[in-house]
């Protein structure tokens, strides 16, 4: 079949919201854009996990060092699905996880950002999970079907970190003196990477109708950004704190929330690996990696030894 | 080709620095590389008396750790009575291509269906 009659029936498929499975007929461009938006979101649950688990021995309580173990295992789970869906694209495992080590393939810039108090395990699941989640949400209408699905399965998992987050600052805000300090100064450091997870302004962006139309996205960077400012600052209102920006204010124009430019310098220089953490967390990774190669090694070798084996001749006999 | 230079939440462009190469994208293939350990699907029994459906996929070494892997990565939250596993090399799928041919032997048949047939009001419980 032509290449414009595959693409005409690809994009009919699309228009008509039926998903694409793994063994349809694809745009290499499709395909390629799913590798890359699929492996960088695994990657970015996996790294998330390390300024978290940086708190799981120091959580105040057994309770919420219960809480924070669970969530970190979640977030595992869920760079776990994420891989999957990106394998049925036709990448290896391997590839996957090679790319991240070797700083080829990006994670979210969130993740270099230090948890310097326990505060900012509570600001991570209220800003970041709450950010994460609004992208999530529209995720799960996306036409690549192992996506979608594995992002349903995200989002079932991830209220629960954002709400435990928002719990850890309410229970800080109701708390002593420096308790209401260490939970403003996390709102304060965590606010803006957050606003800067949505990606640049729509208007930077070139080719974004091409997402659009394949419905791999729905929602624009801003759109997301705007339903987010607007979410948080009826929420921060609540824990009695400000979010760090003068601008901020209703508009009853609008309907929604005015706010402050990001500061974009900031954000190219953390993509491009010069954010506070961007080392230590590649280096935690590939730690990992290494360490536990004895343990891959020794259960591929244990599989090996307990296959069946075939009976001794059998092979010369035939 | 010029690809998508948009980017979102994970998902950072290469001409930016996120990159991430395409080692065959002809074959859709299940396996991996060498020193990966095998892909394995799963299937999760919800609740007695249901189906065994798809779950996902994972990597694991043998048929037991694969089970032990599930269970920590598809029933985190009791989703889960029964888990099967089996290597995904050795799950056969039927072409999307042929379709149509496929499944065109049902397509006329919808005397199939109870609906197609008329019955007078007077009949109950049919
Ligand atoms: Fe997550």
């Amino acid at each position: 079949m032509p290449l414009q009659d595959l693409e005409k029936i690809f994009q009919d498929k699309i228009d008509a919201e039926i998903k694409i499975e793994p063994k349809d007929w694809m745009p290499e461009a499709y395909r390629k854009t799913n590798i890359r938006q699929i492996s960088q979101h695994a990657h970015s649950e996996i790294v998330g996990m390390l300024p978290e688990g940086n708190w799981i021995t120091r959580a105040p309580s057994l309770k919420r060092k219960a809480i924070l173990l669970a969530k970190v295992q979640d977030e595992a789970g869920h760079g776990l699905y994420l891989y999957s869906a990106a394998e049925t694209l036709g990448t290896s495992r391997e590839q996957t996880i090679n790319d991240l080590h070797s700083g080829k393939a990006k994670y979210s810039s969130i993740f270099n950002y230090p948890t310097l108090t326990w505060a900012d395990i509570g600001a991570i699941g209220w800003l970041v999970d709450g950010a994460a989640i609004l992208n999530q949400v529209m995720l799960c209408r996306t036409s690549y079907g192992p996506y979608a699905r594995a992002m349903v399965r995200i989002c079932k998992e991830e209220s629960f970190h954002q709400r435990q987050g928002f719990e850890i600052l309410w229970v800080l805000s109701k708390g002593t003196r420096e308790q209401k300090a260490m939970c403003q100064d996390a709102i304060n450091r965590w606010w803006w990477p957050s606003l800067m997870m949505f990606g640049p302004h729509d208007s930077e962006s070139t080719n974004s109708e091409q997402s659009m139309l394949w419905k791999i996205k729905r929602k624009s960077n801003d759109e997301l950004r705007q339903n987010f400012v607007d979410m948080i600052a009826e929420q921060v209102k609540v824990l009695g704190m400000k979010l760090p920006d003068d601008k901020l204010k209703w508009n009853e124009q609008t309907r929604h929330y005015d706010f402050g430019e990001i500061n974009w310098d900031e954000f190219w220089n953390v993509v491009k690996g010069n954010g506070p953490c961007n080392k230590e967390r590649l280096e935690a990774r590939k730690k990992a990696w290494e360490e536990g190669k004895w343990v891959r090694e020794a259960a591929a070798a244990y599989a090996e030894k307990r296959k069946p084996q075939t009976p001794k001749g059998a092979l010369e006999a035939a | 080709m010029n690809y998508l230079k948009k980017f979102y939440y994970g998902d950072i462009p290469e001409d930016k620095g996120g990159s991430n190469e395409l080692k065959d994208s002809s074959k859709v293939s299940s396996s991996g590389g060498a020193s990966d350990w095998p892909l394995w699907e799963v299937f999760i029994r919800s609740k007695q008396g249901l189906d065994h459906k798809h779950a996902g996929s994972l990597h694991a070494a043998d048929a037991q750790m694969a089970i032990e892997n599930a269970r920590d990565v598809y029933t985190r939250r009791m989703e889960g009575v029964s888990i099967w596993v089996v290597e995904s090399k050795y799950i056969h799928a039927s072409n999307p291509d042929e379709a149509k041919s496929l499944y065109e032997p049902a397509e006329d048949k919808i005397y199939r269906h109870p609906t197609f047939y008329d019955l007078p009001d007077e009949v109950k419980h049919m």
